[in-house]
């Protein structure tokens, strides 16, 4: 873990009408580092992901991705950023392979074969490359939409709910893959309502609440016990 | 090199989808024989009134079977929230669009080439000697109500009020090309040399060129929201 920040969010304020959902939120995630979001229903985590990944623009404040703002340099944040949002941007009508290959195309580079058929290796969906995704579980659809993330070189990883859906085998290459991305530097901000094992990929932990992060801290040296508590203390009874 | 694959591989991908469903085309073919039906026992079997309102029918069936698979266009990018990943595609948004108009000219052709054909065998026309005019003029039409139809589409995409708002924003823009396109289908049918409807196609090929490059500069901001 470097101290360059990778993801600088600064004084975030997103309004939807009269209505802030997030209000002045502000969050740094440094390179090799990961971050779990957390925060109830509503809380704005997956609005301040979207924002992050320039799929939204703030009412006020700014995000930054290896410096460039995410509103006025859209283009070469997008180039930096791996995003896993709710949907697994697959069509149903297409192969696991077609899937892979039209995203890569439309990416800049389209991927050599070989290089399809290791990443849906990698997510076990090798023997299903060729089978149409309107066939897949809702497992199977996530996993080949984390196998098209292993084709971008991304800087940054924005996940939301990225274990959700995964069988046990799948939810490990995951965290694998997750501490590999750290170890060459990459930065992760992952949103997650799970307070167990996949925390475990992070470096600190985040509560979205009343539209600002009520606690911000490290990981290391809190059992599962104290994280339960602290969100409890944060989400469910806010002082 | 990198604009035109991009453009082809969102062409590919719409065509292989639909090869598949065959969801619009289905839907699409059965609209036409049904509307042909209609016209057909609406305006009888006086040949001098058909001549003179069947340009209006031909077109008239384009039109709306081009609303219906136009509208649709961008449905398939909601489900699964493939629309963020075309968002999110780094590098010029247009090729999606060329993508996508081309995907949808080739949907287009395949039901004029059906509504067309059901025409010549309900009305019993000849239209042997203004084939190759008519194929021009239906080409040029298609291709400008494709231009704007795929632009508004993805405007209209995830407005809740979308079937009604659509052919509401599109056919006022259609005008200048239903126009040409029906005054030329008429002087073809009357048997007039290609020559004779020259005006009318430099017309249709005017309005493709202002909507086609209307949709490729204007289709990074509507796609941006």
């Amino acid at each position: 873990m470097t101290d360059v920040p990778l993801i600088r969010i600064s004084g975030i304020r997103k309004a939807f009408g009269a209505q802030a959902v997030l209000d002045g939120v502000s969050l740094d995630v440094r390179s090799g580092e990961a971050v779990a979001l957390l925060g109830g229903n509503g809380a704005g985590k997956t609005t301040l992901l979207k924002i992050v990944a320039t799929i939204m623009r703030p009412t006020a404040g700014a995000a930054t991705v290896a410096g460039h703002d995410c509103a006025r340099a859209a283009e070469t944040v997008r180039r930096l950023v791996g995003f896993a949002g709710h949907g697994a941007w697959v069509y149903d009508e297409l192969t696991a392979r077609e899937n892979l290959r039209f995203w890569s195309t439309l990416d800049g580079g389209a991927s050599p074969d070989e290089t399809l058929t290791a990443a849906l290796a990698a997510v076990d969906l090798e023997r299903a490359a060729g089978a149409r995704v309107r066939t897949f579980s809702a497992g199977m659809k996530r996993r080949l939409s984390l196998a098209r993330l292993t084709l971008r070189p991304a800087r940054v990883l924005l996940l939301d709910e990225p274990f959700s859906g995964l069988d046990q085998r799948a939810r490990k290459w995951l965290e694998g893959y997750l501490e590999a991305f750290k170890l060459r530097g990459g930065a992760l901000l992952m949103v997650t309502h799970s307070l167990g094992r996949e925390l475990g990929v992070a470096d600190r932990i985040a509560v979205l609440a009343g539209g600002r992060i009520s606690l911000d801290t490290p990981r290391a040296g809190l059992a599962d016990d104290d994280v339960q508590r602290l969100y409890a203390a944060h989400v469910e009874d806010p002082v | 090199m990198s604009f035109a694959r991009r453009a082809f591989v969102v062409a590919w991908k719409d065509v292989l989808v639909e090869r598949r469903s065959k969801e619009t085309l289905n839907a699409l073919a059965f609209f036409a024989l049904l509307l042909l039906f209609v016209f057909q026992f609406a305006l009888g079997p006086d040949r001098e009134r058909l001549t003179g309102v069947l340009p209006g029918v031909l077109w008239l069936g384009f039109i709306l079977s081009g609303l219906l698979a136009l509208g649709r266009t961008f449905l398939v990018e909601r489900d699964h929230d493939c629309w963020e990943g075309l968002l999110l595609a780094p590098g010029d948004k247009s090729a999606i669009y060329v993508g996508k108009l081309m995907g949808n000219l080739a949907l287009m052709a395949l039901v004029d080439t059906l509504v067309l054909g059901l025409f010549v065998v309900f009305f019993d026309i000849d239209v042997g000697h203004a084939f190759p005019g008519l194929v021009l003029v239906v080409a040029l039409g298609t291709v400008g109500l494709a231009a704007v139809g795929t632009l508004f589409a993805a405007m209209t995409a995830h407005v809740r009020a979308r079937e009604v708002l659509f052919p509401v924003l599109l056919l006022p823009v259609q005008v200048p090309v239903l126009l040409a396109a029906v005054k030329a289908t008429e002087a073809l049918l009357l048997g007039e040399p290609l020559a004779g409807v020259a005006h009318w196609i430099q017309l249709l090929a005017a309005a493709d060129v202002i909507y086609v490059a209307v949709g490729v500069l204007t289709f990074d901001a509507i796609l941006e929201g």
